[in-house]
């Protein structure tokens, strides 16, 4: 099977030592994790972890399922790139002089849709958006011009067919779930979402 | 931090009324009473002295078991958890008494035995100093339990200890560690009354069975021509014995065990058909490639299990029973996923299949029975060599007990034959290290394994290197005068290492010859009866001797040498190939 990335999505309770208890579901199998953010989710209270890593199918819908073991995660999904809508923010740092001087550096910016969020006499710092290849561009682009320094930001993504948590998590606090939790049909539908 | 929590220890309140404050300590001691725990083992240490402070006060509803070393304890609380189906539950004081728990840790998560273990911490303003004995206990066993806490305050422990004892013992049961620190322990507060925890939000301890999957369950089984029945542990952690032997006797389907799963069909029943895996039975093994549907209950396809998976039954349609969602589909392609509790999706299986008899297959099971008997297991236990052999210690205890005893297994060879020819008649009847391995489990594991089962005779078998692994916790044997029966099975070697070089590396043995105390003379200084036999006329006389005394007994018995254990499938080689010599 074809190695790929995938978007894993984890939603969880707000518990300290759950990163680790995460992490290593994957160091443990010495799977290297490419992204991770966590962050709040659409529901207070329940954070969301964005893992991306770079794995076949069937080694992904077996993480996920080991990740939805831990006592205090609430429900993983697992995505190819298609399926989700995802960003990464970028930040350079170029000198403020070759920027002024230099009308193609400004182009450049203004092509690959960069904002500037601090300028000062000795240096600027522009800001992107968008997926690795436009923020790798970029990099390339400006690193005859003096590139000073650069960060990108974890990757968070929004699963298209995704209807939110809000209607899972009453389900969750059912003491007697109903469908919602009782789904068991991974293998009849495999390519879609993984869910328990 | 407020003054009140750097307060030297108060002398704990009694065992007390909800209205006045009591300490962490005493709070931890009532949550346990709470839960319905009667023994514990552990050893003290700075850092929970306040626990043993206030355990004083406890003795009447409490029994701690002092052990000789932490690991002794959680390994006893193994062999409680295992032989009682209750929670077991260790003490130890943080720093090293906390990391010598992790074998035990890990050897019950892969065994899925529940276990609340309980850790004494540093001060929670010293955490990350460096303090005196502090260790990160809670990112150290993060891989091997269920799940720990850290508790740094009084207020957190009624409901800490409550989703410890309910995580532990529900669904897939595991080992769980609550790690306290000092100054939670002293904290005085006023504790609610001990709430059991029965539910908690993003855990799901069994999922929810659907019915469609027993349909198809049942559709598969009943259309099979040679179908196959795998069973495991999680038939007994289910408590599902009752309805799996119903299960078994109306599809008439032939059924085979891992080492953990021994017992639920009792030995000699018809349709059990023996062990399976790497020195399981000759037909269990060959037959897995030849049935057309492979039933699995409570059991994870462990690689002692399958051998080569990718020669594994490939020819057969693959149902998997089980409780834990991540075990289907983990190793073998299943054809039908029926999760859920066996305890209630066995009953619903049993419904819908028809009731049969299959002859001609369990024949063919016979016929392999038969040849292994002639090949192996007869010269084993009855040999006609001169020196005694690892077997017929087996065939006589057999012989002298009926089955009727809790056997305690190490791990190596004299384990190997302790499974395939101990006979026994329920489950909880054998106590061993199945997923982890570990040597030195069985003789704490029998301590904690009568305190379990205190009506029943509890006998540990064990090699001569695994003893020595935790010899200490004889101690632990003498102080309690717990009723332990003991037989080293002696073969002067790490016997199953040696087979190994033997068979793989061309008889370089390195550093298998392992040399021996006088086991009796060590018993005897501590206080222990105990015997040495090495000829034949005098095995059968010391056993009933040990078995009839008052007490613990260790019998020392000096076997062959390089006994090889067959049949077995070599590693890399498919169920298959399994060889019987």
């Amino acid at each position: 099977m074809d190695r790929q990335e995938y978007n894993i999505t984890a939603y969880t309770e707000n518990q300290v030592g759950l990163l680790n208890r995460i992490a290593i579901i994957f160091s443990r199998r010495k799977i290297n994790i490419e992204s991770l953010n966590v962050s709040p989710s659409e529901i207070e209270g329940i954070h969301r972890f964005n893992i991306v890593i770079v794995e076949t199918e069937e080694v992904v819908e077996k993480l996920a399922k080991q990740i939805e073991k831990q006592v205090e995660v609430l429900k993983v999904y697992f995505n190819t790139n298609a399926d989700v809508i995802w960003q990464e923010m970028a930040l350079y740092k170029v000198p403020t002089d070759i920027i002024a001087e230099k009308v193609l550096v400004e182009r450049l910016l203004r092509e690959n849709g960069a904002r500037a969020v601090v300028i000062r006499k000795d240096y600027t710092v522009f800001e992107t958006t968008g997926h690795r290849e436009e923020t790798d561009n970029l990099i390339k682009a400006l690193q005859p011009y003096g590139l000073i320094e650069f960060v990108r930001s974890a990757r968070i993504a929004i699963i298209k067919a995704s209807d939110g948590f809000h209607h899972k998590l009453k389900e969750f606090e059912r003491r007697e779930p109903g469908e919602e939790v009782a789904e068991n049909e991974f293998l009849n539908d495999r390519e879609q979402v993984f869910t328990m | 931090m407020s003054p009140q929590t750097l307060a030297p220890p108060a002398a704990s309140a009694a065992p007390a009324l909800a209205t006045t404050p009591i300490t962490g300590a005493v709070a931890t001691l009532q949550a346990l009473v709470a839960e319905g725990v009667d023994t514990i083992f552990g050893y003290p240490g700075g850092a929970i002295i306040p626990i043993y402070d206030a355990l004083y006060d406890f003795k009447e509803q409490l029994n701690h078991v002092l052990v000789r070393h932490e690991q002794g304890g959680i390994h006893a609380a193994q062999g409680y958890a295992r032989s009682s189906g209750r929670v077991g539950v260790a003490l130890a004081t943080s720093g090293p008494g906390a990391t010598n728990l992790v074998t035990g840790l890990a050897d019950a998560l892969i065994d899925s035995t529940p276990l609340v273990c309980i850790t004494g911490q540093v001060f929670a303003h010293l955490l990350g100093t460096d303090a005196f004995q502090e260790t990160d206990i809670i990112n150290i066993t993060t891989p091997v339990t269920k799940w720990n806490y850290q508790v740094t305050r009084a207020e957190e422990i009624p409901e800490a200890l409550a989703r410890a004892f309910y995580i532990a013992r529900s669904g897939r049961p595991g080992p769980v560690l609550v790690d306290i620190t000092k100054n939670a322990q002293m904290q005085l507060f006023d504790a609610p009354a001990y709430a059991p925890c029965t539910h908690i939000r993003s855990y799901r301890p069994a999922p929810v069975v659907r019915n469609e999957y027993i349909e198809q369950a049942a559709a598969l089984i009943n259309s099979a021509k040679q179908p196959f029945i795998l069973w495991g542990q999680g038939v007994v952690l289910g408590r599902a014995e009752r309805e799996f032997q119903e299960f078994v006797e109306k599809s008439g389907i032939p059924a085979a065990w891992t080492i953990l799963g021994v017992g639920v069909l009792a030995t000699g029943h018809p349709l059990n058909v023996g062990m399976l895996g790497m020195h399981g039975n000759y037909g269990p093994n060959v037959l897995t490639n030849e049935c057309d549907v492979l039933i699995a209950i409570g059991m994870r396809f462990d690689d002692r299990v399958t051998g080569r998976l990718d020669k594994y039954a490939r020819q057969a349609q693959i149902v998997h029973l089980d409780i834990d969602p991540t075990e289907i589909g983990k190793n073998v392609p299943t054809a039908v996923p029926v999760w859920g509790d066996c305890k209630e999706t066995l009953p619903l299986l049993t419904a819908l299949v028809e009731r049969k008899e299959h002859a001609a297959w369990l024949a063919r099971f016979n016929g392999y029975a038969a040849q292994e008997v002639d090949a192996v297991i007869r010269e084993e236990l009855f040999p006609s060599s001169e020196e005694l052999t690892m077997g017929e210690v087996m065939q006589q205890l057999n012989e002298i007990t009926g089955g009727e005893a809790v056997i305690v297994s190490d791990v190596g060879q004299h384990q190997m034959v302790a499974c395939r020819y101990a006979r026994q008649n329920q489950s909880r009847s054998h106590v061993t290290s199945g997923g982890l391995g570990t040597m030195g489990f069985a003789l704490p594991a029998a301590i904690g394994a009568k305190f379990g089962a205190p009506h029943r005779p509890v006998v540990a078998v064990i090699g001569d290197g695994g003893f020595q692994m935790t010899i200490q916790e004889m101690g632990t044997i003498m102080q309690t005068g717990v009723d332990v029966k003991i037989i080293i099975l002696n073969n002067q070697f790490l016997g199953m290492v040696r087979q190994w070089q033997e068979l793989f590396h061309q008889r370089r043995y390195s550093f298998v010859d392992i040399q021996s105390p006088d086991f009796v003379a060590v018993a005897a200084g501590y206080r222990i009866a105990g015997q040495r036999v090495d000829a034949r006329a005098d095995l059968r006389p010391a056993l009933e001797r040990m078995l009839a005394h008052p007490g613990s007994f260790l019998l020392e018995v000096m076997v062959t040498k390089e006994n090889n254990i067959f049949p077995m499938v070599p590693q890399g080689c498919s169920v298959a190939e399994i060889r019987l010599r």
